[in-house]
């Protein structure tokens, strides 16, 4: 059972600020999120690393915060939805998933925005093939991802354009 | 443009929702934050079938954290019943069709709740779930439907006097006569397979209780906001105005959410008997155990055509797997049952459909509500038929296809309240020719031949599909017009997805006169809707579209009467007295050649909420607004024509879909962009019913698929593209001509899949009469077709 003697302080670091918390070692860093940090943009879909839903950046690369525990983050530069907007204004691959029709419930899409963040992050060329192999760690139940895809080549066209 | 100088309708515009979603800000039931909330986990069934002989909480109970763990016994103070009530007026079913809200003394399936353990945090209730014993009897388990059906099959819940919930029995024409006469019988038998809905969201509720009134406020991820109050209500002995449900931002539903579960129930007793707010928030590994599913059918029917090929009569049975309760009645295997049919002309039809108690979670609609079943029985047949007589596949369906001149058309079936079963409208044949010229179907063999001399296995497969849509009997809409100028639409109808808001927004805008960005659409709060019915059978653009139309529309008049009686022209002139035209536009009360007027909707708000003492315009009611019960007794059937063409790998087994085309008519269009998406995200869901999706039991009925790396969806890399295409046949029941979109697209795509796959494995003489179809059970069929031919 646990006690207080287990509780650590974690120290991390959110879209640029700073936040400290008290967690179990066992909380998920999805979990210390949510209900330490109240950043509940990041979702649990199946707790078990496969949907996606819960995908944040990690120093700059995608990892599921379900499967990571948050003592595991302590130290750690975390990017999540709720960083993503330039202030008020939707950031360039936001404003496209809403042209594109790119979300319909918006569970799953945090973390589909998060890969496809990492994946423009990393790459200097696109393609459907390597947009939709990106997306096959996602479970997204409502569009049939053609819409989610669409919005990302529209991104990708974009930034091929120089216009990015 | 319309009058109002709006044009919303029939227009991409886009989503009202995705705003906050988009950064994170969406209120989903587990982000709500009430203080001092308690969570719940639940102590679930490990056994198939058990009788139980204790349950013992005591050590869970001295966890720290745990502020109590709950029996049945203990909800009894709070409830009026330890089951949930019949939610459908189901004919011959009596009480044990409903899940207890707690099982005590008997488990039915795995993963069936017993106990619940409220903590300070889930992490904690969970802990202390390890600790409750459950000591249990074990007893024989249901896990095939043939054989729970026989009459020496032990019970799949004790106390029943059979595993049989009911017998389904549709007759009509002469159907053993025109067996007599027919020019050709075949005989098949088909096995369907369908898993759970899987919203990514879970199901989830959090339940407070006012101190002082005893009043319930549910937050709740549901499609049925209203159901859930008044199935709370009646269970929590209150009063329906006692009981709030704020639905929550939704993540998706698929049929999963539509009904009340005993979580939910248990979740607002425990927060009635322990005075704290409680929360519960369904895992994934939950829903695999226990939400519903649409699961097993077996069918084995008898196809009477003439010679030419068109449908005489069909006779059979089918034994459908109900799982341990039928909590919405009879509707899957009913629907199944029904829509055999489809598109086609069918003079008799006689079919037997057992309904079967087993030792499974409960049955209800996923998506296509039973639909997909039924089309893709009739529509191998049509393939069976065009093998058999050697013909075309597009015209023996052709041949057999309800005419447009036929509509409105009798099926000959009566639905579920004996009404018959009519078919509003559509062009079915229409459909059928602009998907096949699309598709280059008259060019397919030449590209399947080449594909051959390649080594390469192409096939085309094609169905229509048909769904009722609308479900009445109403759904309700408010329009009200704030001082401030900002619309307010409140509705029965509840937003898990679909776009809801948005199209509500665009009708409501274009009949008001106001811009969209003034409109904000509350769906599914019971504190504002009194009446109304929620989000399934394809339902809420028609029936909730209508009310907010006709409600809008109401609004508007009630502004330019009151206009006609306060204001004068620019000259001076009091409106009432000339002869123009008013109208609303942009917000604006305008006058027709004097620019000079312009009287705000917020204005007239403002005069139509009163002044203490002073006078109020005259034969109108109190408040700029208007609520407005949409009714519909008849439901407008949606079609579709999908083809699909897809390649077969022979060495694996894999099936690549590469092209996929769909012919809808939905009537009219209210959001052509968001019409496209439920439609392309149909066909993915189809998709994964034909290929992938599998719920699986082992013969003590443990499920052993239970993580998304077991039971697979489909995803980005196995889903094509999707050319969609919309006709538009408006329904002429309702003013608008709308027919619903969300479940007509998922219906045909599992027998056009399949149909793919076995026109392109035709050398080897596969029939496929099963679904889904996986890559080791289709070598298995390569395998066993060559062996016999060799």
């Amino acid at each position: 059972m646990p006690t207080a003697e287990y509780i650590q302080n974690i120290t991390l670091s959110v879209n640029g600020e700073s936040y400290t918390s008290q967690a179990e070692p066992r909380t998920s860093l999805a979990d210390f999120l949510r209900y330490n940090l109240e950043l509940t943009g990041t979702h649990i879909g199946c707790e078990h690393g496969v949907c996606g839903a819960c995908t944040v950046l990690i120093d700059g690369n995608s990892m599921r915060s379900c499967l990571m525990f948050a003592v595991q983050a302590e130290g750690k530069e975390i990017a999540t939805v709720e960083g993503l907007a330039e202030g008020n204004q939707l950031n360039s691959l936001q404003k496209a998933f809403w042209e594109r029709h790119g979300l319909q419930c918006g569970f799953c899409t945090s973390g589909i925005l998060m890969t496809l963040t990492e994946y423009f992050e990393i790459n200097s060329e696109y393609s459907e093939k390597t947009i939709r192999d990106v997306l096959s760690g996602h479970i997204c139940r409502c569009t049939g991802y053609e819409s989610i895809v669409a919005a990302a080549l529209d991104v990708a066209n974009s930034k091929e354009a120089g216009n990015e | 443009m319309n009058e109002q100088g709006t044009n919303y309708i029939g227009q991409p515009v886009l989503r009202v929702e995705d705003d906050s979603f988009l950064r994170g800000k969406g209120q989903y039931v587990d982000d709500v934050k009430v203080p001092n909330t308690f969570h719940v986990a639940f102590v679930r069934s490990q056994m198939g079938h058990a009788i139980i002989s204790r349950i013992d909480t005591g050590e869970a109970q001295a966890v720290p954290g745990v502020l109590a763990v709950l029996t049945a016994d203990d909800l009894k103070e709070a409830l009026h019943s330890l089951r949930l009530p019949l939610a459908f007026p189901a004919g011959k079913l009596d009480g044990t069709a409903m899940p207890p809200v707690l099982a005590s003394t008997e488990v039915a399936y795995v993963g069936e709740a017993l106990a619940m353990v409220v903590a300070e945090s889930r992490h904690v209730a969970e802990d202390a779930v390890d600790l409750v014993y459950v000591d249990y009897d074990e007893c024989p388990a249901l896990v095939d439907p043939r054989e729970a059906m026989k009459n020496n099959a032990d019970r799949a819940l004790s106390d029943t006097l059979s595993n049989c919930f009911t017998t389904i029995k549709i007759d009509y024409g002469d159907c053993d006569s025109a067996f007599d006469t027919a020019a050709h019988v075949f005989h098949e038998t088909f096995f369907l397979h369908r898993g759970a809905a899987h919203p990514m969201e879970g199901r989830g509720i959090l339940s407070v209780v006012d101190p002082g009134s005893g009043a319930v406020t549910l937050w709740a991820s549901t499609q049925a906001s209203h159901e859930l109050r008044n199935t709370a209500a009646e269970m929590l002995m209150k009063s329906n105005d006692d009981v709030r449900v704020i639905p929550c931002d939704v993540g998706g539903g698929f049929g999963s959410k539509f009904m009340v579960y005993p979580e939910e129930i248990a979740v607002a007793a425990a927060s009635v008997i322990l005075k704290v707010p409680v929360k519960w928030v369904e895992d994934r590994r939950e829903h695999f155990l226990s939400a519903i599913q649409e699961r097993d059918q077996y069918w084995d029917i008898e196809v009477a055509v003439s010679e030419k090929g068109t449908l005489q009569a069909i006779r059979g049975q089918m034994i459908h797997d109900q799982g341990a309760y039928a909590p919405h009645a009879i509707t899957v295997p009913y629907n199944s049952a029904s829509s055999i049919i489809g598109a086609y002309v069918l003079p008799s039809y006689k079919l037997e459909a057992h309904v079967i108690r087993t030792n499974k979670p409960p049955v209800i609609p996923v998506r296509g509500a039973g639909y997909q079943q039924g089309t893709f029985v009739i529509e191998r047949i049509m393939d069976r038929i065009a093998e058999e007589l050697d013909e075309d596949r597009g015209e023996i369906r052709r041949r057999n296809l309800i005419k447009s001149s036929q509509m409105p058309y009798s099926t000959g079936l009566k639905n579920r309240a004996g009404a018959p079963v009519v078919y509003d409208s559509g062009d079915y044949l229409a459909c059928q020719k602009e998907a096949l010229l699309a598709a280059d179907y008259k060019g397919f063999p030449e590209r399947q031949a080449a594909a051959r001399r390649e080594g390469r296995y192409i096939g085309l497969g094609m169905a229509h599909g048909v769904k009722c849509t609308g479900r009445g009997p109403f759904e309700t809409a408010t329009v009200r017009v704030s001082t401030s100028g900002e619309v307010s639409v409140y509705t029965g109808a509840n937003a898990v997805g679909q776009s809801t808001k948005t199209t509500l927004a665009q009708i409501c805008a274009d009949k008001l006169g106001v811009n969209i960005e003034q409109i904000k659409v509350i769906c599914g709060d019971t504190a504002y809707v009194q009446y109304g019915l929620g989000a399934f059978g394809s339902r809420q653009t028609m029936m909730a579209g209508n009310a907010v139309a006709f409600a809008a529309r109401e609004v508007r008049e009630k502004a330019l009467e009151v206009a006609r009686q306060l204001f004068k022209t620019s000259k001076g002139t009091p409106i009432s007295k000339i002869n123009r035209k008013l109208f609303v536009e942009n917000g604006h009360i305008r006058l027709t050649d004097d620019p000079e007027i312009e009287i705000s909707l917020s204005h007239i708000a403002s005069i139509m909420r009163g002044a203490a003492g002073y006078s109020f315009p005259n034969d109108v009611g109190v408040g700029l607004e208007a609520t407005h019960h949409f009714r519909a007794d008849q439901m407008a059937y949606a079609n579709g024509f999908h083809v699909c063409e897809t390649e077969v790998a022979l060495d694996t087994g894999h099936v690549k879909i590469n092209r996929y085309l769909a012919v809808h008519d939905c009537g009219k269009i209210i959001n052509p962009l968001t019409a496209v998406g439920q439609i392309q995200g149909g066909i993915v869901h189809g998709i994964g019913n034909a290929l992938f999706e599998q719920m699986l039991y082992d013969g003590n009925a443990q499920p052993i698929t239970i993580t998304f790396a077991d039971y697979l969806l489909t995803t980005a890399t196995e889903a094509p593209n999707i050319d969609c295409r919309f006709r538009e046949t408006l329904s002429p029941l309702n003013p608008l001509g709308i027919k619903g979109v969300g479940e007509v697209s998922v219906i045909p795509v599992t027998a056009a899949v399949i149909s793919a796959v076995e026109n392109a494995l035709s050398p080897f003489g596969i029939h496929i009469r099963e679904a889904p179809i996986t890559p080791i059970r289709l070598i298995e069929l390569i395998e066993q077709a060559s062996a016999s031919s060799l």
